[in-house]
C-alpha cells in the first residue's frame, strides 16, 4: 500500500478539523477526497504532505511512518489550488526548481525538463513567465513542477476549482489519461461530487471533519453509508413523515413502516429514479400533474405535483420521457419504488424498503 | 485590438465621465488652485536650491564642496548611512518574514511598535541617547571610566539615525510579503528546499521591488536626518558634523560665501533627493505595469488538453 | 505564540526572537529611560520645568503653527489630491511626483531654501515683504516650514481613496437629478471626510516633532518664534537636563496621543472601504 492514516486527528485551537479518520490508499490509485468547503479534506490532504502536523494518530508512507519527517523529505508532489508558480522564474526555472535543489547535474536538469514539457504539451513555452500563461498552462507547469522530482505520491488542491467551467472537462480527462499514463499514486481534492465521480477509482467522503464513507463511485452513490452521503452525492426526496397504524404519513402518501410506535415522526428519502412515472393517470396509486421538466444532457428531471400540493422529483434517461410521451401539464400518476427511513445525518442508512406495488419496468436500486 | 487597448487606457486614466464631471470653470479654477500651491511651496524651494548654489558659478560651487570641513561631513553622513541601511534592512527582512508570514497574538502591537520612532520628535529621539549614554545617563559613568564615548561621537550618531530610520525597510515589506502569502514558499518546501533555500529563490526576489523601494527611502532619511543627529553631535567641525548639520553651521556664520557654500552642501542633498523621488517613481512604475501585465494575462481560456505520447517518463 | 496555519515555515523563532532584541535595544529601552529617568523627578519638580513661561510659549507657537499648518494642508491637500487622482492635464504625473519632495528632501535644506526663498531678497519674499507679509524669520515662518512637511501626508493618505472610490455612487446621484455639487457635499465630503481628517492628523503629528527645517525659517527668538523642540535642545546645551527632559516627557505624551488618535481614525476612515 501506498499511504496510510491511521487515526489521525487535526486541531486549529478549538477547531476540529479532522477527526480521528483512517484510510489507505492503494499504490497507483486515483483517489478523490470528496466533501463540501471544510470538511477537511485540504487538511488531510496537507498532513500527508507534511505541510500540516497531525494533532494525534499516524501516517505512513510506503510501509513508512513520515509524522516526523519534515515535509521537504517526504518526496511527495503537492499541486496548490492556485498553483503556487514561483512568480520571478520562468517556465524551466518553475520545473527545474525541485531537481535543482536535488543537486542534480545541469544536462540531467535539462533532459529532465524537457521530457516534461513534452509530456504536458508546454513545449515552446520554457522562457515564459506565470503571468504570460493561461489558467491552464499555469495549472500544467504546477504539475509539471510537482512532477520532476518524480515524487512517490502525487497531491493536488482542488485541481479545477481554478479554471473556467469550459475547460473543467478536458482536463478531468486529461488528468485520467496522466494518471494512468505515469501510474503515480494521485490524491485530489474537490468539492464537486460529479468530478470525483467521474475522476477518480475511489471516492473518500468527509464531512466536518469525519470520515463519512470510502469506496468506489459506484458504492458511494448505490450505497451510502448514511444520510449525510446520500445527500451529498446525488438528488434525494426527503420527506417528513408520522407514523400511524403500523404506516408513515405525509399528505396522500403512505409508506407502510412496521414496528414502528404510534405518532412517531420520521423521515423517509428516496433517489428521484426510485420514483416511476406513468402516463396512464390510474396506473399506480398516486395521481399527480408534471410541473416542470429539466433537460439534463442525456437525462431528465421531472417535477411532479401531488393534488395536495406536494412536489417529488422523478429522473429519467430522455429516451424513457419519450417513449412514455410526457409533457408539462400532463395528467400522470407515479409509484416510489423503494424508501428509506432516515436516522439522522451521520446514522448509518437503515436497510432499503421495497414498495409493495412493483409497477412494471422497475429496475435498478432506490438509493 | 487597438479600440481595446484604448478602452483599457481610458478605463485607467482619471477621466470623468459625462455628467459627473464639474465645469470646465470650476475645473480649471481647481487645477490652478492646486498647481498654484504646488509651485509655491514644493517646486519653488527645490529649484531655489540649485539655483543658489550655481549663482556664484561652477568654480565657487566646487571650492566650496572641497573644503576639508565639508568633505568630512560628506564622508560621515556616507559611513553613517553605510551603517545604518545594512542594519535596518536585515532588521526589516527578519521583521516582515515574521510578521507576514506566521501569526500569533499581539501582532497589532508589534507592528504598532515598529512604527513608533515615525511618531516621536527626533529631538526627543536624539535625548532618549543621551540620557542612556550622556555623561550623567544611566550608562554614563560606565562608559567613561572605559573611555568609550557614545554621544558627542559617531556610535551615537549611528544610534540615533537608526532610530529615527528603524521602521522604513521594515513597513515596506510588510504588505507586500503579506500579498505574495505563503504558498510559493510552502511549494518550495514540497519540492525539497530547506529554509534559507526558500528565502534565497523564492522569498526574496518576490520582494525585491518592495526591499530596494524601503532601502533608498531609509538611505535618504538617514543622510539627510537633522535633530536627533543634532542633539547627539556635539558639532564638532571636521569630526561629528553631517551633511545637513554642515548646512546649518555655513548658514549661521551669514556671510554671503559660507551662504553659497551651505547651498552648494545642500544642492548634493537635493539632488539624493531627486535621485530617490526618480528611482521610487520607476519603481511604483514598474509595479504598476506588472500588476496590469498580471491582470490582463488572467482572462485567456484557451486549453486544449495535450495528447499523452507514449511515455518515457520514468 | 506559534502560527496555527503555516507551521511548517520555518524561522519564526529565529526572525522573531531577532525583530524583538533589536526593537527592544533601539526603540522600548531608549524611550523606558527617559521615561524612567522623568519619574525619577517628583511630580511638583516635573510640573514646574515642563510649564515655565518660555516653555508655555513655545508649546502655543508649536501646537498653533502646528495646527494652522495642517489646517492649510487639510484644504489645500485635499484639492491637489482631487486633481491628481481626478483630471487629465499637461504635468501631471510630474506634479504627482513633486508631492513626495518633502519626504525626501532633508529638511535641513528645506528650511534653507525656505528661509532664502521669503526672505527680503529671496523670489517670493521680496513681493511679500514690502506689503507687510514677513515669510521669514517669524511664525509665518514656522508655519511655512510646517506646511512644507506635512502637504505629502494629506494628498498620499487621500489620493487611493480618491481613486479607488465608486464613480457608479456619483452617477446614480446624477442620474436621480442631484447637481455636481449637491452630489460633492452630500454624497462625496461625508466618505472623504475621515480620510481627511486622518491626513490632517498625520500632518499635525509630523509637524509637532518637526524641528530641522523651522529653525532656519525662524529667528527662533525664547517666548516669541521658538518652538518646543529647540527649548529641549537649548536646555541640553545648558546642562539642564531635567527640565530637558520635563519638555521631552510632554511632546512624547503627546506623540502617543496622536498615534493613538491616528489608528483610531484610520479605522474609522476604513469603515466606508468594503
Amino acid at each position: 500500500m501506498s499511504i496510510e492514516l491511521r487515526t489521525v486527528s487535526k486541531r486549529f485551537g478549538e477547531v476540529v478539523a479532522v477527526n480521528n479518520v483512517s484510510f489507505t490508499v492503494q499504490e497507483g490509485e486515483l483517489l478523490a477526497l470528496l466533501g463540501p468547503s471544510g470538511g477537511g479534506k485540504t487538511t488531510v490532504l496537507r498532513m500527508i504532505a507534511g505541510l500540516e502536523l497531525p494533532t494525534h494518530g499516524d501516517i505512513f508512507v510506503r510501509g513508512e511512518r513520515v509524522n516526523d519527517i519534515s515535509v521537504q523529505k517526504r518526496n511527495i508532489g503537492f499541486v496548490f489550488q492556485n498553483y503556487a508558480l514561483f512568480k520571478n522564474m520562468n517556465v524551466f526555472k518553475n520545473i527545474a526548481f525541485g531537481l535543482k535543489i536535488k543537486k542534480w547535474k545541469k544536462r540531467e536538469i535539462k533532459s529532465r525538463v524537457a521530457e516534461l514539457l513534452e509530456l504536458l504539451g508546454l513545449e515552446g513555452l520554457e522562457k515564459r513567465f506565470p503571468h504570460q500563461l493561461s489558467g491552464g498552462q499555469r495549472q500544467r507547469v504546477a504539475i509539471a513542477r510537482a512532477l520532476a522530482p518524480k515524487p512517490s505520491v502525487l497531491l493536488l488542491d482542488e485541481p479545477f476549482g481554478a479554471v473556467d467551467a469550459k475547460i473543467r472537462q478536458e482536463l478531468r480527462e486529461w488528468l485520467v489519461r496522466l494518471h494512468s499514463d505515469l501510474n503515480v499514486t494521485t490524491l485530489f481534492v474537490t468539492h464537486d461530487q460529479e468530478e470525483a465521480m467521474e475522476v477518480s477509482n475511489r471516492i473518500v467522503i468527509f464531512s466536518r471533519g469525519n470520515l463519512e464513507q470510502i469506496g468506489t463511485p459506484r458504492e458511494v452513490y448505490e450505497e451510502p453509508s448514511n444520510e449525510f452521503v446520500a445527500r451529498f452525492i446525488g438528488v434525494m426526496n426527503v420527506l417528513d413523515v408520522q407514523v400511524h397504524k403500523g404506516v408513515a404519513r405525509v399528505d396522500e402518501l403512505e409508506f407502510p413502516v412496521p414496528d414502528r410506535p404510534e405518532g412517531q415522526q420520521l423521515r423517509i428519502g428516496f433517489r428521484p429514479f426510485a420514483v416511476q412515472v406513468s402516463p396512464d393517470p390510474t396506473q399506480y396509486r398516486y395521481p399527480g400533474i408534471i410541473r416542470h421538466t429539466f433537460f439534463l444532457g442525456i437525462m431528465m428531471r421531472v417535477e411532479v405535483e401531488l393534488p395536495s400540493g406536494l412536489i417529488l422529483r422523478a429522473r429519467m434517461t430522455k429516451e424513457e420521457y419519450v417513449q412514455l410521451g410526457l409533457h408539462e401539464g400532463q395528467k400522470v400518476s407515479i409509484l416510489i419504488r423503494s424508501y428509506r427511513i432516515l436516522r439522522g445525518e451521520s446514522e448509518p442508512l437503515s436497510p432499503e424498503i421495497m414498495a409493495a406495488d412493483k409497477g412494471p419496468g422497475a429496475y435498478g436500486a432506490g438509493i | 485590438m487597438q479600440t481595446d487597448t484604448q478602452i483599457f487606457r481610458r478605463a485607467r486614466g482619471p477621466k470623468s465621465p459625462r455628467g459627473t464631471e464639474e465645469s470646465p470653470f470650476v475645473k480649471w479654477i481647481l487645477i490652478s488652485v492646486a498647481l498654484a500651491f504646488v509651485v509655491l511651496f514644493l517646486l519653488l524651494p527645490l529649484i531655489n536650491v540649485f539655483w543658489q548654489a550655481f549663482d556664484r558659478g561652477l568654480k565657487v560651487y566646487y571650492e566650496s564642496l572641497a573644503d576639508p570641513d565639508t568633505l568630512s561631513a560628506i564622508k560621515l553622513t556616507l559611513l553613517i548611512a553605510g551603517i545604518t541601511v545594512p542594519l535596518n534592512l536585515v532588521f526589516g527582512l527578519a521583521a516582515a518574514w515574521a510578521i507576514a508570514k506566521f501569526n500569533f497574538k499581539g501582532k497589532p502591537v508589534l507592528i504598532t511598535l515598529i512604527d513608533l520612532p515615525f511618531a516621536i520628535s527626533p529631538v526627543v529621539a536624539g535625548l532618549m541617547f543621551v540620557v542612556l549614554f550622556g555623561r550623567q545617563g544611566f550608562f554614563g559613568e560606565w562608559l567613561d571610566a572605559r573611555e568609550i564615548r557614545i554621544i558627542f561621537a559617531v556610535p551615537g550618531m549611528v544610534l540615533a539615525t537608526v532610530f529615527i530610520t528603524f521602521p522604513f525597510v521594515a513597513r515596506e515589506l510588510i504588505p507586500v510579503m503579506q500579498a505574495t502569502g505563503t504558498e510559493q514558499e510552502q511549494a518550495a518546501l514540497t519540492l525539497g528546499a530547506g529554509g534559507w533555500q526558500t528565502f534565497w529563490y523564492v522569498t526574496l526576489p518576490s520582494v525585491r521591488w518592495g526591499l530596494l523601494y524601503g532601502v533608498i527611502l531609509c538611505n535618504a532619511r538617514a543622510m539627510g536626518e537633522f535633530g536627533a543627529v543634532s542633539v547627539v553631535s556635539g558639532h564638532i567641525t571636521g569630526q561629528t558634523d553631517t551633511m545637513p548639520l554642515r548646512v546649518e553651521k555655513l548658514y549661521q556664520s551669514a556671510s554671503a560665501a559660507s551662504m553659497t557654500a551651505a547651498f552648494s552642501v545642500a544642492s548634493l542633498l537635493a539632488f539624493l533627493a531627486l535621485l530617490t523621488l526618480i528611482i521610487k517613481t520607476f519603481l511604483e512604475w514598474r509595479t504598476q505595469r506588472e500588476y496590469e501585465a498580471a491582470q490582463r494575462a488572467q482572462p485567456e481560456p484557451t486549453l486544449i488538453a495535450p495528447s499523452l505520447q507514449p511515455t518515457s517518463h520514468r | 505564540m506559534a502560527s496555527r496555519k503555516f507551521n511548517t515555515l520555518p524561522g519564526f523563532g529565529l526572525t522573531m526572537g531577532f525583530t524583538l532584541f533589536y526593537l527592544s535595544a533601539i526603540v522600548l529601552i531608549p524611550i523606558g529611560g527617559l521615561i524612567v529617568k522623568v519619574l525619577g523627578m517628583s511630580w511638583s519638580e516635573l510640573w514646574r520645568l515642563a510649564t515655565t513661561e518660555r516653555a508655555i510659549a513655545a508649546y502655543k507657537l508649536t501646537f498653533g503653527a502646528s495646527f494652522l499648518a495642517a489646517l492649510t494642508n487639510a484644504v489645500f491637500g485635499t484639492i491637489l489630491a482631487w486633481v491628481l487622482a481626478r483630471y487629465q492635464f499637461p504635468g501631471r504625473r510630474f506634479f504627482d511626483a513633486l508631492v513626495d519632495i518633502p519626504f525626501a528632501l532633508p529638511t535641513a535644506v528645506a528650511g534653507l531654501t525656505l528661509a532664502n526663498l521669503f526672505s527680503q531678497s529671496g523670489w517670493v519674499g521680496q513681493f511679500l515683504v514690502p506689503v507687510g507679509i514677513k515669510g521669514a524669520y517669524s511664525q509665518l515662518g514656522v508655519v511655512i516650514a510646517l506646511i512644507f512637511v506635512g502637504l505629502p501626508f494629506v494628498v498620499r493618505t487621500l489620493q487611493p481613496v480618491l481613486e479607488s472610490m465608486e464613480r457608479e455612487v456619483e452617477e446614480v446621484a446624477a442620474t436621480l437629478g442631484a447637481g455636481r455639487f449637491r452630489t460633492f457635499f452630500t454624497i462625496i465630503a461625508p466618505t472623504l471626510l475621515p480620510t481627511i481628517i486622518t491626513g490632517f492628523a498625520l500632518a499635525f503629528a509630523r509637524a509637532v516633532g518637526e524641528y530641522g527645517s523651522v529653525i532656519f525659517i525662524s529667528s527662533n527668538i525664547p517666548r516669541q518664534t521658538e518652538i518646543a523642540p529647540l527649548v529641549i535642545i537649548t536646555l541640553l546645551e545648558q546642562y539642564e537636563y531635567s527640565a530637558a527632559m520635563a519638555l521631552a516627557l510632554v511632546l512624547l505624551v503627546i506623540s502617543f496621543a496622536l498615534l493613538i488618535t491616528i489608528n483610531l481614525l484610520e479605522r474609522w476612515a476604513s469603515r466606508y472601504q468594503h
